[in-house]
């Protein structure tokens, strides 16, 4: 906990040497793409009349992106640590020669890995009688910590709630008079092997990591509009290898999860049921794709092709219906699971239960009347956020997750590691701590 | 026909562009390249580095150096010989025929110089060092002529000295030396040990004895201290080491009223203020002595 605690604000101090220099990069590690966004942060306001601070994303700019096909990752997991290595330096490649500037260091997140959460509690009293920075990070460490396993880490550990005697929901209770503060955490856990391979990645890529994020918390920042974060929602973020999950509620997020499944299932189905190679299948599912039949569509013929050098066989031809018939189950499989981890976070009891479709996957004709089947009435395909210099090509719903991750490193939520450990908790042995640091420093 | 090399390999099907990976050592070449210190280095350094390293190995070799130097001293001796910089004749403006001809000793023998080879600092220099000279002015006039301009010191008294006698400046600063006291007799004489030094104050001394001017043999400096006026006849003022011309000026005023230096005196004492004191000489005293007795 304390080696996890050193290595989160290890990545902030990181995180604000990154500012200092102001250039930074963020990494989003898919399962069909690897994007690098190049973000200049020059901190000056905009130059439009009438376009206020926009919550901190006017002081950034994007100068440059690039994306390039994912190799070596499946589940949004590193498979193969060379082949991803090998994309992230293909795709930090470009991107740093579009910007014109040497990135070092890079914000990074992954859509797989298990994610878990967790609602914790803590409950402190009050010395001073006027709660301070002190006792935030002392309610927090008091939060009781669940058994999550071995061999998993925390990723996020995010106060979502604070309460003061009986009065709740407070969002900074600093300089307030109470006497009891207790404090409602939310904690994401992923599994620790799948952090270290993408950090090894990084590392063999000579980039410092200067933060973590969980993909489904990302698309979620950038693809909900405020007052759906405020009053209750849940980001689908439909990726190619795993489908991510957050559910946001006053502006916290309070339940991640994702599902293994995405727009790769749906290739790998269209490559098998027409006997087609990805590449081939994966061009017919974005051309022609759908989720809902109609009567046109036994009509329309696509061409199958081939490169058999067989006549017949590099003829083939399958009516749009029969495209749609071999994709439709699978997308309603990934909703339902999508629906059931809903149900077991307990979505239902929120005030408002919109849900936003995101991520490439929902870029599929019909998907939304499908949704609103699956997972209530209130659905919308949600894009990302515009911010400034992002490229055309890269302001799609497949780049919830990038441009969440922009938005995040521009303003990152207070975290459990962003409050001081309370002197207690401090290993009496400072001095040896000390010697320790110059020992490494010099 | 197929190429079988793997070179001219047909792109892969249905367009799937070939996206590859840069080499580990390619990535970190374009990183280096990106960085700035980097590259002003590149741009700058190594060029300036290379030219360095090729002429440190061409100056490393002792012909080398002896033939870049003599080409040096061939080039620099052609300039300095145009004529343009010639300099061929020497005026001497402000200086006596005898100091003229002191002066061109220190000048190059040799007229036509080049005016790079004239050292005219240190042929000032030594121009000022002569005693006749206050000031000097040395340059090079367009047209190749040295001119030098010189201020003679202007000597204001004689002074005697054990050796002889001298002409002093009003600074103090001997100009000359002469033979004999007719030489210069429109000039006053000082004498005495550090009567030199005082010599501002024997011409305050000088003008304020303006009426008994035609008598004034000279000013001696007794013990370096105080001035006596020496008049003819043998006839002295002791004159006060402090403020001494107002002294001189009552002794004037007392001669204008009383007509007292025409008067068989040896000497008259003001050096102490309150009370002047007259010396008569001995055959005035005979005779006033005889007049008071015959009383």
């Amino acid at each position: 906990m304390g080696q996890l605690y050193q290595t989160q604000r290890a990545m902030r101090h990181m995180r604000k040497a990154a500012m200092q220099r102001g250039v930074i990069a963020i990494l989003d590690v898919g399962t069909s793409k690897i994007a690098c966004l190049v973000l200049r942060f020059d901190g000056d306001a905009p130059a439009l009349e009438g376009v206020g601070s926009m919550a901190g994303q006017s002081n950034f700019r994007i100068i440059g992106a690039a994306t390039t096909r994912s190799r070596g990752v499946s589940f949004g997991e590193v498979a193969a640590m060379a082949e991803t290595e090998r994309a992230i330096r293909t795709a930090v490649q470009a991107a740093q020669k579009m910007a014109g500037v040497r990135v070092d260091h890079v914000i990074a997140t992954l859509s797989g890995a298990r994610p878990r959460s967790y609602g914790l509690d803590g409950e402190v009293e009050i010395e001073a009688g006027q709660v301070t920075e002190g006792d935030i990070g002392r309610v927090l460490a008091a939060c009781e910590m669940p058994d999550y396993g071995d061999g998993r880490e925390v990723l996020h550990a995010q106060p979502v709630n604070f309460a003061l005697d009986h009065r709740s929901g407070l969002a900074d209770p600093r300089g307030q008079i109470g006497q009891r503060l207790t404090t409602d955490m939310h904690l994401l856990t992923v599994d620790a092997t799948a952090i270290e391979n993408l950090l090894y990645c990084i590392k063999r890529c000579d980039l410092e990591v200067a933060g973590l994020a969980s993909s489904a918390y990302v698309s979620g920042i950038s693809s909900l509009v405020e007052d759906e974060q405020e009053l209750g929602a849940a980001c689908i973020d439909m990726g190619g290898g795993s489908t991510g999950i957050s559910v946001f509620i006053r502006k916290h997020m309070i339940y991640a999860d994702s599902v293994r499944m995405g727009g790769d299932h749906v290739t790998s189905d269209i490559s098998m049921g027409l006997q087609v190679p990805m590449a081939t299948a994966e061009r017919i599912k974005t051309f022609y794709g759908g989720v809902v039949a109609t009567g046109m569509d036994d009509r329309e013929m696509i061409e199958i092709g081939g490169d058999t050098g067989d006549w017949e066989h590099d003829r083939r031809t399958v009516s749009r219906a029969e495209l749609i018939g071999i994709m439709r189950p699978r997308v309603e499989e990934i909703l339902e699971e999508v629906r059931q981890r809903l149900d077991a976070a307990g979505f239902e009891h929120l005030p408002s239960q919109q849900i936003v479709l995101t991520g490439g996957g929902s870029q599929i004709p019909g998907l939304d009347g499908l949704a609103t089947r699956i997972l209530g009435q209130q659905v919308r395909l949600g894009r990302p956020l515009r911010v400034q210099g992002l490229p055309q090509a890269a302001t799609g719903p497949a780049f919830a997750g990038s441009v969440g991750l922009c938005l995040f490193a521009a303003h990152p939520q207070d975290e459990w590691w962003d409050f001081d450990v309370p002197a207690e908790k401090h290993p009496a042995r400072s001095f040896k701590r000390a010697f320790k640091w110059f020992k490494d420093n010099w | 026909m197929r190429p079988l090399n793997r070179l001219f390999r047909r792109p892969p099907a249905h367009g799937v562009r070939r996206d590859p990976a840069p080499t580990r050592w390619g990535y970190r070449y374009q990183r280096l390249m990106l960085t700035p210190a980097f590259r002003i280095g590149m741009r700058f350094g190594l060029p300036a580095l290379f030219v360095a390293l090729i002429g440190g190995i061409w100056f490393g070799q002792a012909d080398n150096r002896t033939a870049f130097a003599a080409q040096v001293d061939r080039v620099k001796a052609m300039v300095q010989q145009r004529p343009e910089f010639m300099v061929g004749a020497v005026e001497i403006e402000g200086a006596e025929p005898a100091l003229a001809a002191a002066i061109k000793a220190f000048l190059p023998e040799t007229m036509p110089v080049s005016s790079f080879d004239l050292d005219l600092p240190e042929i000032r220099t030594r121009i000022r060092e002569l005693t006749a000279v206050a000031d000097a002015t040395v340059r090079v006039r367009p047209g190749g002529t040295l001119e030098i301009v010189v201020t003679q010191r202007v000597p204001v008294a004689v002074w005697r000295y054990v050796d002889g006698l001298r002409l002093v400046d009003a600074e103090g600063v001997m100009t000359g030396m002469i033979a004999q006291r007719s030489d210069r007799s429109d000039l006053p004489l000082i004498a005495g040990d550090g009567a030199r030094e005082k010599i501002d104050e024997a011409l305050a001394l000088f003008a304020a004895a303006a009426p008994v001017a035609p008598r004034i043999r000279g000013l001696v400096r007794m013990g370096e201290r105080r001035w006596d006026l020496v008049l003819d006849r043998d006839q002295r003022i002791l004159l006060p080491a402090e403020d001494p011309v107002p002294a001189l000026e009552r002794v004037m005023a007392l001669d204008e009223a009383e007509d007292m230096l025409d008067r068989d005196i040896a000497a008259v004492d003001v050096r102490n203020e309150d009370r002047p004191t007259i010396r008569l000489t001995e055959q005035a005293l005979v005779r006033l002595r005889r007049v008071s007795e015959n009383n």
